[in-house]
């Protein structure tokens, strides 16, 4: 924390709330959960003083009210008369405390989204306990036991008890808060003067001003306003911001670039449409529906029937408050999906995080950061919270580690939607209404969108502050459940989501080829006092852009009070061409939407590729092949997430066919999730994903390849048709002004179109987050170059969806695929400390057949069991099969086609580690192994092993010597013996 | 025989319905979802509903506590019409969080004043979300839909669920009016520890249901294992034609269908 936040925390304030307060305890003997997990915490800590801990819930309800209207309000709904005791303390009267027992209080900021204190505000009125839009606002009163100084008390109220970015803690003290937010100076037009203002002070206007934009775009700006004959106004230079951030814009990929590798120099005019986008316009799919343009991808699913996906990335958000940012990061992309076409029903989320190592020792986490395993936490309990509430299961995901993301960890999530066919697509009429739907605008967000296409630094936690959205799910919850019925009336004719960039960039985008105009001040307020610009920016969450037609939209509105969701028309669509808002009737911006769309400046941006010089480590054998493989099972990539799966409701819908965990346990690390989205077909679809950031410095071109071809194999292995799969692509690079940076982007968005042209498998959409550096001091550290690929495909059907556990004894196993020598950032040479060798990678002639054959072979029922082969190989691979199935395996290398890897490497090491691509372990029944073999027929294929009763997982080198006899228990205690939240 | 009809009562949060509709209708009852607001509106469309179903979600976010404001909002304008529901005959089923509703509802315990109730539902031992599945047994109990002895697998995905008695003599009077319906269990045989109890329950109680046994709730979620394919280990049994939360539902349209409303 910086010496401004330990101020506020070490604050002993002794103000009194004018208001009723309300403190509920648990009963003594009644267990505090929320207390031992504390206690925990604090020895973690290393805070072990502390004995005791207990949290009570804390409300403040207007001081006007009676006492025995505020004693029915808890009767009735604060407190649970099994559980709790209540304190109740008249407003400016000291409360009771216990004796001998430290007291930290943690409430929200003044103005900081508090969606339990709305909930209880409404109930108030609804079960007419009291009148209507009483102000209310909650905290935590946590009381500590133990000997604990000012430092251990300080540690744990900012580790533990509070996140100071968003709330404010009083250690021993008093000073809650009570009331709306002071209001922000309001004023009218303010108009900035460019003209004439050198280059440093452009750029000063642009950095004081939070604009994040570069000196070109302003002069740009400058030169349109000089031919205006006037000043920008600061609503205008606001949304000119927005609109051209590189969040919104993609600069860098639609961009043009010099490209110099090998020497030779290549230019390439946009990047997204000559790689990405060129494969899927080459493939041209006719399952493909809408792609690329709208807010999600969406191809066919069943007659009648689309599904949808898009995953996005919230990684700085995340870095500075990882519960909300997550949560808000899985709250907008559901908003993407509701906004796609006419609306989907979201029927599925994914993640994936990528932080710091774990066992990060506190004394080197660097200023500014949190611990990563305080990260992961955060990240997963904020989509927990966020999708559960959502009735949205969460399928699929991962977690990878990797230093370099300890000052800046990613954080992805997905959504993927089910919609009538209909409803792909959407329009715009000038005339139409523009109707704001569901949360209300407040300071919360501003800036978002250009905040996060700049570097994170030492001061970000403190300057972003206003960045951070807390999320409300219960109201976007609200907002779907009315907002499919209104679609299926059809009752309006477009919708888009409010996210980065708010109501300028939702507004802005649906109104681009017409124009709108819109009265800021019609929009709802969570507190008066915003001005017209932050009204304009506000990224609040929860808020969807409807055009509604004039002669619907009665009933439009009618149908989203009938739930209790705010709708208000705040303008209308016209055919200006321009973009006009007003405030109170003053007018705040008159921009061109060509000049506002078309009108960024292209420049050419350098990018280089120099291979790393490093020697190839090679593969020699370890000393012992059974403590390495016990050590790559409990590696943090490797290791089981089944604490966070089982903390997300990933089964809500009834639609689930394989489960994230499969096995005679359901413990087993499954490849991927099939679902069955409607209960009138057994037409199902699978969502698998790829991803390694250990390739991608080596070779980032094969780290691309080799992405794509996991996220495919994992489709494949549960049973997804690779001739009917779309994929999308994530990007979180570092800062791409960089020309190493931008030069591996380059190659790997060019083997994105290889790879998607070889396989058959279009790019539906996808999204890039490309400033990911953090800056300690003078020094700059980028992520490694990170490519999330995700997969949607067709499950013919899902009868025949297939499972990695082994299923019995008596059965063959086969591999499937061919291994090669490579272990370039390999698990097992990160477990060597070695650096360099050949990255895995697909290939591209012969991968899409295996995978396509072998689909086969699945689809015809030939198969027990498929597992794909990724980090750690084999080995791992063999293991994790056998123990998720409580069955034994013996594997013999000798039958093994490869071998001869070449001096440095040996044999058994090699095909025990390597990542080698497109491999699957596959378990058939003697009697169907001859229609297997016929189905892989043309295909490498090694009849390895087979399954037994004895618990066991045995492993016979090439010269007939065991290499590994370990029972199936110690594999999975291995296996489980990684963090655990 | 009629088709009876079976009311989802949902409010904002709700995220069952969807599938508790596909198992009723699965079971033989229509069914119809509605939204609370429309039943505050006009609470007579409670009348020719031979069953009631609160499903399972967030409703109100599980702010303050699981079902509160849900339970309080049943309470405060809906109390007589659902006395007089169970009263005539007609059916209650609440899932997960509309256990949570129910128990704040009141309707477990129809001779005590609301305010004096001596269940609860909350934070599992865990003190996290667990979506995990477990094993239920049948108890011998007041509801006639409920087959004593009989083992089911179910999962559950709460993280409020953890069943409380305010002391001893509650549980003996559960016990006496036959009203403990589920209990977690072990396959095996045994003790139930976490996580075959997932949240720390007192006996080990899953679900119980009121005096008359008209009166039924439940943590887990039969309606998510009504497929074949819903089970966890599908693909290592044998062919299924359907998952065994499905015969729950077909015996409480039964009983519905029998009953005379």
């Amino acid at each position: 924390m910086s010496a401004t936040q330990e101020s506020s925390a070490t604050q002993r304030s002794l103000s009194l709330p004018d208001a009723w307060r309300v403190e509920v305890f648990r009963k003594p003997g009644v267990d505090d959960p929320d207390g031992a997990h504390l206690l925990a915490a604090a020895r973690e800590l290393g805070v072990d003083a502390l004995r005791s801990a207990r949290a009570g819930r804390g409300t403040l309800l207007p001081p006007t009210l009676s006492e025995s209207a505020v004693q029915a309000i808890v009767r009735e709904l604060l407190a649970d008369p099994v559980l709790d005791d209540v304190r109740l303390t008249a407003p400016q009267a000291a409360p009771e405390t216990t004796p001998g027992k430290h007291r930290v209080l943690v409430a929200r900021r003044a103005g900081v989204m508090d969606p339990v204190a709305l909930t209880i505000s409404r109930v108030i009125a609804r079960a007419k306990l009291a009148a209507a839009d009483l102000h209310v606002s909650t905290f935590t009163a946590w009381e500590l036991e133990g000997d604990l100084d000012a430092a251990a008390l300080e540690t744990l109220a900012s580790k533990s008890l509070a996140n100071e970015v968003i709330e404010d803690v009083r250690i021993d003290g008093e000073g809650l808060h009570y009331g709306p937010p002071a209001k922000a100076k309001s004023h009218g037009r303010v108009e900035v003067p460019l003209a004439g203002l050198d280059d440093a002070a452009l750029l000063r206007v642009s950095i004081e001003g939070g604009l994040s934009l570069n000196l070109v775009e302003m002069k740009t700006i400058v030169t349109h306003y000089a031919e205006l004959g006037r000043a920008p106004s600061a609503c205008e230079l606001e949304t000119i911001a927005q609109t051209w951030s590189e969040h919104c814009k993609h600069k860098t990929f639609a961009g043009i670039v010099e490209m110099r590798e090998d020497g030779e120099l290549r230019k390439i005019d946009n990047l997204l449409k000559t790689t990405i986008k060129r494969a899927t316009d080459t493939l041209a799919k006719d399952w493909c529906i809408s792609v690329f343009h709208d807010n999600a991808g969406i191809i066919a699913f069943e007659e009648d029937w689309d599904v949808c996906f898009k995953v996005e990335t919230h990684n700085h958000p995340s870095a500075i408050d990882p519960y909300g940012g997550a949560g808000t990061g899985i709250g907008g992309v559901i908003r993407d999906i509701l906004g796609v076409g006419m609306g989907a029903r979201p029927i599925a989320n994914t993640d994936a995080f990528f932080v710091g190592p774990l066992d990060l020792p506190a004394s080197e986490v660097p200023k500014g950061c949190m611990h990563p395993r305080r990260i992961l936490r955060g990240v997963v309990h904020g989509v927990r919270d966020y999708g559960n509430r959502m009735g949205i299961p969460t399928v699929n995901g991962g977690v990878w580690v990797h230093d370099d993301y300890i000052g800046n960890p990613l954080v992805y999530a997905g959504t993927v939607g089910l919609m009538p066919r209909w409803a792909a697509h959407k329009s715009v009429e000038p005339g139409d209404a523009i109707v704001v739907v569901g949360g209300r605008t407040g300071r919360d967000g501003i800036h978002g969108a250009t905040f996060s296409s700049i570097e994170l630094h030492e001061e970000s936690e403190m300057v972003s502050a206003a960045a951070v959205q807390i999320g409300d799910p219960i109201t976007e919850k609200r907002v779907l459940d009315v907002l499919l019925q209104a679609r299926d009336k059809r009752l309006y004719r477009g919708i888009t989501d409010c996210g980065a960039g708010g109501l300028s960039s939702a507004v802005g985008e649906m109104g681009e080829d017409c124009g709108a105009v819109v009265h800021l001040e019609r929009v709802p307020l969570k507190y008066p006092g915003l001005t017209p610009e932050e009204i304009w920016i506000s990224e609040a969450q929860e808020r969807m852009v409807l055009s509604v037609p004039q002669a619907s939209l009665a009933e439009c509105l009618a149908v989203f009070a009938s739930e209790d969701v705010e709708a208000t028309v705040i303008g209308e669509f016209t055919s200006s061409g321009k973009l006009e808002l007003f405030h109170a009737g003053e007018p705040m911006c008159e921009l061109e939407m060509s000049f506002l769309h078309d009108g960024t400046p292209r420049p050419s941006r350098q990018a280089v590729w120099d291979a790393p010089r490093v020697d190839d480590p090679g593969c020699p054998a370890p000393r012992d092949h059974e403590a390495t493989l016990l050590a790559l099972l409990g590696a943090p990539d490797i290791a089981s997430k089944e604490w966070i799966v089982r903390q997300y409701d990933h089964e809500v819908q009834g639609m689930s066919v394989v489960k994230p965990f499969v096995g005679e346990a359901s413990d087993g690390p499954g490849n991927g999730t099939v679902l069955r989205p409607l209960a009138t077909s057994n037409k199902g679809i699978a969502i698998t994903c790829g991803a390694n950031p250990h390739y991608g410095r080596l070779d980032p071109r094969r780290m691309a390849l080799a992405a794509i071809d996991e996220a495919l194999r994992n489709s494949v292995a549960v049973g997804g048709d690779p001739d009917h799969t779309a994929i999308l692509d994530n990007f979180s690079w570092g800062n791409c002004d960089k020309p190493d940076r931008l030069g591996a982007l380059v190659l790997a968005a060019e083997a994105c179109h290889d790879a998607a042209l070889a396989y058959g498998t279009p790019f539906i959409s996808g999204k890039d987050s490309l400033n990911n550096e953090y800056r300690v001091g003078d020094e700059t550290i980028a992520i490694p170059p990170t490519l999330l690929i995700s997969a949607l495909a067709m499950v013919p059907d899902v009868r025949r969806a297939q499972t990695m556990d082994l299923k019995g004894a008596g059965n063959y196993v086969y591999l499937v695929g061919r291994t090669k020598a490579e272990l370039g950032g390999s698990h097992y040479a990160k477990q060597r400390g070695a650096n360099g060798g050949t990255v895995p990678a697909p290939d591209l002639a012969d991968a899409p057949r295996i995978l396509r054959r072998l689909h086969a072979a699945i689809a015809a029922g030939t198969t027990k069991a498929v597992h794909d082969l990724s980090e750690g190989g084999l080995a791992v691979a063999a293991a994790e099969t056998a123990f998720s199935g409580g069955f034994g395996l013996e594997l013999d290398l000798a039958q093994a086609h490869e071998s001869g890897f070449g001096a440095g490497f040996d044999d058994d090491s090699v095909l025990l580690y390597s990542e080698s691509c497109t491999r699957f372990l596959v378990e058939v029944a003697p009697e169907q192994s001859v229609a297997f073999e016929r189905a892989l027929d043309g295909v490498p294929l090694a009849r390895l092993g087979r399954t037994v009763a004895e618990p066991e997982l045995r492993i016979l080198g090439r010269n007939a010597n065991d290499l590994v006899r370990i029972p199936l228990a110690d594999l999975k205690a291995a296996h489980q013996s990684g963090f655990h939240g | 025989m009629s088709t009876p009809k079976a009311l989802v009562l949902r409010a904002a949060g709700t995220n069952c319905d969807a599938e508790t509709v596909r198992a009723l209708e699965l079971a033989g009852a229509r069914a119809e979802t509605l939204h609370l607001n429309r039943l505050l509106e006009s609470p007579s469309r409670l009348e020719d509903a031979r069953i009631l179903v609160i499903p399972g979600g967030f409703s109100y976010g599980d702010d303050i506590a699981a079902g509160r404001v849900f339970g309080l909002e049943l309470r405060a304008a809906l109390a007589n019409d659902l006395r007089a529901h169970v009263d005539r005959g007609g059916l209650v089923l609440g899932v997960c969080n509309g256990f949570q509703v129910l128990v704040e509802s009141g309707l477990f315990e129809p001779d005590r004043d609301v305010h004096e109730r001596s269940i609860a539902l909350y934070q599992n031992a865990s003190n996290k979300y667990e979506c995990r599945w477990v094993t239920l047994e049948s108890a011998d109990c007041a509801c006639p839909w409920i087959v004593p002895g009989e083992l089911t697998p179910t999962p559950v995905a709460h993280a409020e669920g953890r069943f409380v008695v305010k002391d001893q003599q509650t549980l003996e009077r559960l016990r006496a009016n036959r009203q403990i319906a589920l209990r977690y269990v072990n396959p095996a045989g045994g003790a139930a520890p976490y996580p075959l109890n997932p949240n720390g329950a007192t006996f080990d109680i899953a679900g119980i249901c009121d005096p008359t046994g008209r009166v039924l709730g439940l943590m887990p979620h039969p309606e998510r294992n009504v497929a074949p394919h819903h089970h966890p280990r599908w693909t290592r049994l044998p062919e299924r034609s359907e998952g065994e939360g499905l015969a729950l539902f077909r015996r409480m349209v039964e009983a519905a269908r029998a009953a005379t409303v």
